[in-house]
């Protein structure tokens, strides 16, 4: 990183990748203890992708995002404890329990999941997209999807809708090189994936993901593109995660040699070392950071660790809505 | 009203189309969305003319797309539109199941609650063209099957003008099946006929001797049916089930404890079918008020041959139902 940073902007946005490598590292330890069940995906390695484009958005901006949400979600403002507790299975959850780590759901921060088939919430996105047209409101999507997502037929369906409707959607894609264990060479016969943009006549461009700076810089000139033309725009973000893909994942796919030298590239280190040289934080404030998250983990397992079962009575609610609903 | 007790005569396909110029009017969160449902009038014709009168931005012709313009209703619908997709027939809607099942049905439940999804997806279903082995089939039961969608079957002239209204005040997703070979039938409703209500089934005749059991054609085939029977005595009860999902099981197990006796008419193939279930209900709960098993008419299970004298004997007619009553009345 050769740029330099605003002191206060820049130990948010640490604090903010910190708050999430802690908050999946833990969540990893309770996955082994069994308090969060299911699938979980961790977001370990691709902080500055989530942190960095969420620069970008506004309070009134919608995001749909994927089954590797947590980062998202953490970095939108969702409370931490509220999704351990969802995690925990606990109705004090940010989605009552009923979703788990995979649907991490907070309407009032226009936050719409948390979707586990792989490519599936980019007709939504495109259709909140289009809602946001038609009611002439200045409100942008942004959608969130992997790189194995672009080899899905509902990736192109919606480039095409997007395009063809010109609604405002950021659509990030998050190239960590895998899709669960088969690589990008293995699955795309353009493994640019922002060259594909063009073939529906869409600006796109490709950032390092592992550079929160440069993620941010490229999300809020795409941001303001689709603001000023109403157009969307594809940005990818290539990253490497450092986990497995989930807690069942052996990693035959890859070499160790490899995930070390992406390791070398981490997000955090990178961002403190710029801060470290530019003398804006010196150690003692790097602990104090860490001791920050630290606390404010322990508070969200704290919470999810007090929360409550939804009671047995209540298995068939949310099917359909209730009468306050309507 | 005044008019309340005059009748027009209409098509089916009129009576859709008014539905959807009454639901534009209405309010201006509802647009149509589908294949050519602008520029070309809608694939049977049904929103010819709507193009020009509500413009593009309400009457949104799609490129070929079911899985990404259904999602796209979908993400609407949440964002505070009130979105109608249509997609051509039900063959074509497997291509955007994922989004009805997996997201249009789900999301309220995985966000516990937060996120509802008023859309309406209409779709053509059945026989009756000779359209063969890609557009002719009868999967109201696919739909059926999925918690979280309502299910409506538009088997009368009333419900095709009505059901559309009544569903676009449903806060959650709502799937409606119309029916191909009955665009052109003509049929009498009020004059002054609009929104129906959604929840519950409908004695279409009332009778003693059997029930009749059916939803789409199968009403206007089992009333043709049931006049042929008066001529021999015999004074069946036809019941319209109208709401697939969640089903109104209470008229027709009311309407069995007083006939005791049923058969189930549906187009669709038998097995795993909703007359299946319906069937099934039946034995769960009126077995002891039967005379006789429950039957069953359904459609023979063959993909649809294209061949007329083939179609017509791959579902159940109005004689099959008439010859079967006598069966099972044993009035041979």
């Amino acid at each position: 990183m050769e740029n330099t940073i605003d002191r206060d902007h820049g130990k948010q946005m640490l604090y903010q990748m910190m708050l999430i490598r802690r908050f999946e590292e833990k969540a990893a330890e309770l996955y082994t203890q069994t308090k969060i069940r299911g699938f979980l995906h961790l977001y370990v390695g691709e902080e500055a992708v989530a942190v960095g484009v969420m620069q970008a958005l506004k309070t009134d901006d919608n995001i749909l995002s994927t089954y590797r949400e947590h980062g998202h979600a953490l970095a939108r403002g969702v409370d931490p404890g509220r999704i351990m507790a969802e995690m925990y299975g606990k109705q004090e959850g940010c989605s009552r329990g009923r979703g788990g780590s995979m649907h991490l759901f907070d309407a009032g921060k226009k936050f719409f999941g948390g979707n586990a088939i792989v490519g599936g919430h980019l007709p939504v996105a495109v259709g909140v997209a289009l809602a946001a047209k038609k009611q002439k409101a200045a409100r942008l999507t942004c959608c969130f999807f992997g790189e194995g997502a672009a080899a899905e037929g509902e990736f192109h369906e919606s480039m095409n809708l997007a395009m063809l409707w010109e609604v405002p959607l950021l659509f990030v894609c998050e190239n960590n090189l895998y899709a669960m264990g088969t690589a990008l060479r293995y699955s795309h016969s353009l493994p640019q994936i922002e060259l594909k943009g063009s073939a529906y006549g869409m600006e796109s461009m490709a950032v390092n993901g592992m550079d929160v700076l440069a993620v941010e810089e490229a999300a809020i000139r795409a941001a303001e593109k689709i603001r000023s033309t109403g157009k969307p725009f594809l940005l990818v973000c290539n990253t490497y995660r450092f986990r497995a893909h989930s807690m069942f994942d052996a990693e035959l796919y890859r070499n160790k040699a490899e995930v070390e030298e992406w390791k070398k590239q981490d997000p955090i280190t990178a961002l403190q070392n710029l801060l470290l040289e530019q003398g804006s934080l010196d150690a003692a404030a790097i602990s104090e950071l860490e001791s920050t998250v630290e606390t404010a983990v322990q508070k969200a397992v704290g919470f999810a660790e007090a929360g409550s079962w939804e009671p047995v009575e209540d298995l068939t609610r949310f099917v359909y809505s209730e009468p306050q609903n309507s | 009203m005044a008019n309340e007790n005059n009748t027009i005569s209409i098509t089916y396909r009129e009576a859709i189309k008014q539905a959807l110029r009454d639901a534009l009017r209405a309010d201006e969160r509802v647009f149509l969305m589908g294949e050519d449902v602008g520029r070309y009038g809608g694939a049977f014709a049904v929103s010819k003319g709507l193009l020009e009168e509500f413009g593009p931005d309400r009457i949104m012709d799609t490129p070929l797309s079911e899985s990404g313009f259904v999602g796209a209703g979908i993400g609407a619908a949440i964002a505070g539109m009130r979105p109608v997709v249509e997609v051509m027939t039900v063959n074509f809607s497997l291509l955007a199941m994922d989004q009805i099942v997996n997201n249009a049905a789900t999301l309220l439940h995985m966000s516990g609650g937060q996120v509802n999804v008023p859309v309406v997806i209409r779709m053509n279903s059945g026989l009756g063209r000779q359209l063969a082995a890609q557009h002719s089939h009868s999967w109201e039961s696919f739909y059926a099957h999925i918690p979280g969608l309502k299910v409506l079957s538009a088997g009368t002239h009333e419900d095709a003008r009505g059901m559309l209204l009544a569903a676009l005040k449903e806060p959650d997703p709502v799937v409606i099946f119309e029916y191909t070979a009955m665009l052109n039938l003509e049929g009498k409703i009020p004059a002054g006929a609009g929104i129906v209500e959604i929840q519950k089934a409908a004695i279409r005749r009332e009778g003693k001797d059997i029930s009749i059991i059916t939803y789409g054609p199968g009403v206007y085939k089992s009333l043709e049916a049931a006049n042929e029977l008066a001529k021999l005595g015999i004074d069946a009860e036809v019941v319209d089930l109208r709401v697939l999902r969640p089903l109104d099981e209470s008229c027709f197990l009311q309407s069995v404890r007083k006939t005791h006796r049923a058969l189930v008419v549906e187009e669709a193939w038998r097995s795993v079918s909703i007359s299946a279930e319906i069937s099934s209900r039946i034995m769960e709960q009126a077995f002891y008020e039967l005379d006789a098993p429950v039957h069953r008419l359904c459609g023979v299970e063959v993909p649809m041959p294209y061949p007329k004298h083939l179609e017509d004997i791959s579902v159940p007619q109005a004689g099959d139902i008439v010859n079967m009553i006598k069966k099972i009345l044993q009035h041979d």
